[in-house]
């Protein structure tokens, strides 16, 4: 009788524990998968029990997953359209946004290229074909070569919305596969000139940037991005259904922490500054 | 003593054979049918659908479009833009430039590897060019893009001074360099064909090996020859992943070979990983497939037809 008992018992602390397990999935940006997959090993590491399950797919199948309550974490490299929010209205879902690290976009040059800064009105004259020399923002006599990413890129189209202002990139502009190809490139070619992470430049030079002339140029670092001073950059996003309670919130305050924000710094993103992290603390 | 003689017994299993045989040729057929039926059924929309046709019709594919007001019309690919631009013109253009290019480079390498091998060749060199020519069709395409990419790139550059240092001449002899053993071999085969007869009787004529070659050999492989060529054509057409990484992707409309240049394959590989399902983008994707599908159908089959009318000129009936 005591041993039946005793097996009842072990078998319901089984079932408990399955229970207690959590499981949580995380879906969308490419850009995150890296930080998120590193952010839910440790994480797991440290609170035995919890299972997450990271997978990419874009921003765009992120947002569609949490609409359709396919995920309970959506990663976005960018906020949700008008049409979103209103579908997430018509579905019943209150999208609760917080920002969990910060990305900039650099402009590469070759090493060799006498340009050190440019303004948003000459970038944007390089990337839509208006300014076609380099002797026209200060370089020498020599014709611009342009490399880009390829348009399904979220890199494409921030570049294109926040320096462009949605206009068509010039048609001459070169899209590689991967921003490893545009610093591959860009280091190769002396007139060259590309976009992409802070991190993946190697062998070739930032571009300080200014606004206006009137503005600073500043030259992008995983400080200046942090701090708001390099102006081409970009929060990234988890969305929640609701805002987040129970191991979900402990999940997102143990992102924004020191701790968490320090697995972004070591992955080469860039860390929110520590005001902003303490202030989307969930209570 | 066992005599030798076919049973009658066998003849179901013979029938059965052939059947079998028979259908893994029908599977070959219907599987070309069906992969065009299913690449068109998703170009459809394009001739159908009024709100696709509003981005995306096929006047839009094929004429001059003027996109905004007090602007020129122009040939443009742009299909991501606040105003979707869907031109073909510029992607025809890349993909003929890249051709052109790498049957210029293929076709006499091809077609001159195939004459040493075959006439001058000793039996010793022959037998080690042929398989070492033919493993150059066993590389990866990837390789040879990234090959082109990293090495040819930099080296083409250097030597003619290019602007770009992607553009349709690397990227066509990187494809060349693909295109180079199908030529060779179909060429190397159809000459080595030629019956033996043919050449003694030029020898008995007086004819040395040179003359043999130029004057037998070569006009009576010209079917094959030109059928190695054609095969390549439409493999240099058709190939995806030398010409994504080498050429550059802009879809530039200049008769200058050292622009970069944007081919159809290359765009279809590119564009639909996050392209929205069954909109207008997606649509012409698939449209773009079929007429890539089309030109290789068309390229092959003309190519047939001209070598069973050389084959009758030159062989007679020895088909």
């Amino acid at each position: 009788m005591i041993k039946k008992l005793m097996f009842l018992g072990l078998a319901l602390a089984t079932v408990s524990m399955i229970y207690a397990n959590s499981r949580i999935t995380i879906k969308g940006s490419d850009t995150l998968i890296r930080l998120g997959q590193r952010w839910a090993e440790e994480y797991m590491k440290q609170n035995p029990g919890v299972v997450i399950q990271v997978s990419g797919g874009g921003s765009g199948t992120g947002i569609a997953a949490l609409l359709n309550g396919g995920t309970d974490i959506c990663e976005a490299s960018r906020d949700m359209k008008e049409k979103e929010y209103k579908l997430a209205e018509k579905k019943g879902i209150t999208p609760h946004r917080v920002s969990v690290a910060l990305d900039g976009i650099a402009l590469y040059l070759n090493e060799k290229n006498p340009v050190r800064e440019l303004s948003f009105a000459q970038l944007k004259g390089i990337y839509t074909g208006a300014i076609t020399n380099w002797k026209e923002v200060g370089g020498q006599d020599a014709r611009i070569i342009v490399y880009g990413r390829e348009n399904n890129s979220g890199t494409y189209a921030f570049f294109k919305k926040k320096v462009l202002n949605k206009e068509d990139y010039y048609v001459y502009t070169q899209a590689l596969p991967g921003t490893a190809a545009v610093v591959n490139a860009v280091s190769k070619d002396v007139n060259g000139i590309g976009y992409g992470g802070i991190a993946w430049a190697k062998n070739v030079k930032f571009v300080a940037v200014r606004i206006t002339d009137a503005d600073p140029a500043v030259l992008p670092s995983a400080e200046t991005v942090s701090n708001g001073t390099y102006p081409i950059s970009r929060d990234l996003y988890w969305f929640f259904n609701g805002t987040p309670t129970g191991e979900l919130k402990k999940l997102l305050n143990w992102a924004l922490s020191e701790e968490g924000q320090k697995v972004a710094v070591d992955m080469d993103y860039v860390p929110l500054p520590k005001e902003r992290a303490i202030a989307q603390t969930m209570q | 003593m066992q005599q030798l003689q076919f049973k009658p017994k066998s003849k179901w299993r013979e029938y059965l054979g052939e059947k079998f045989i028979s259908a893994n040729a029908l599977v070959a057929l219907l599987a070309i049918f069906l992969i065009f039926a299913f690449i068109f059924k998703e170009a459809i929309p394009i001739f159908t659908d009024s709100f696709i046709q509003e981005e995306a019709s096929m006047d839009k594919l094929i004429l001059k479009q003027q996109y905004y007001e007090g602007r020129p019309a122009k040939f443009s690919w742009q299909p991501n833009s606040e105003v979707p631009k869907y031109s073909l013109f510029p992607l025809l253009v890349g993909t003929l430039k890249a051709a052109f290019i790498a049957m210029l480079f293929a076709a006499p390498l091809g077609v001159g590897g195939a004459i040493y091998s075959s006439e001058f060749a000793s039996r010793r060199m022959r037998e080690l060019i042929k398989p070492v020519i033919e493993m150059l069709a066993a590389i990866p395409s990837v390789v040879l893009g990234f090959f082109s990419l990293m090495v040819l790139a930099t080296f083409l550059q250097n030597t003619f001074g290019f602007t770009f240092r992607l553009n349709s001449i690397n990227a066509g002899i990187g494809l060349g360099l693909a295109v180079v053993p199908i030529v060779f071999t179909v060429a190397e085969d159809s000459m080595t064909s030629v019956p033996r007869s043919l050449r003694d009787a030029a020898t008995a004529l007086g004819a040395n090996p040179w003359q043999v070659s130029l004057t037998t050999v070569l006009p009576a492989a010209l079917p094959g020859i030109s059928a190695g060529i054609v095969l390549g054509f439409g493999r240099a057409i058709g190939e995806t992943m030398i010409v994504l990484m080498a050429s550059g992707n802009a879809a530039i409309i200049s008769a200058n070979f050292a622009d970069s240049i944007r081919t159809f394959s290359a765009t279809i590989a590119a564009e639909l990983g996050e392209v929205v399902f069954g909109s207008g983008h997606y649509t012409v994707l698939f449209m773009i497939g079929t007429l890539l599908f089309m030109f290789t159908f068309i390229i092959n089959l003309s190519g047939d037809l001209v070598l069973s009318k050389l084959k009758e000129r030159f062989q007679g009936k020895m088909s």
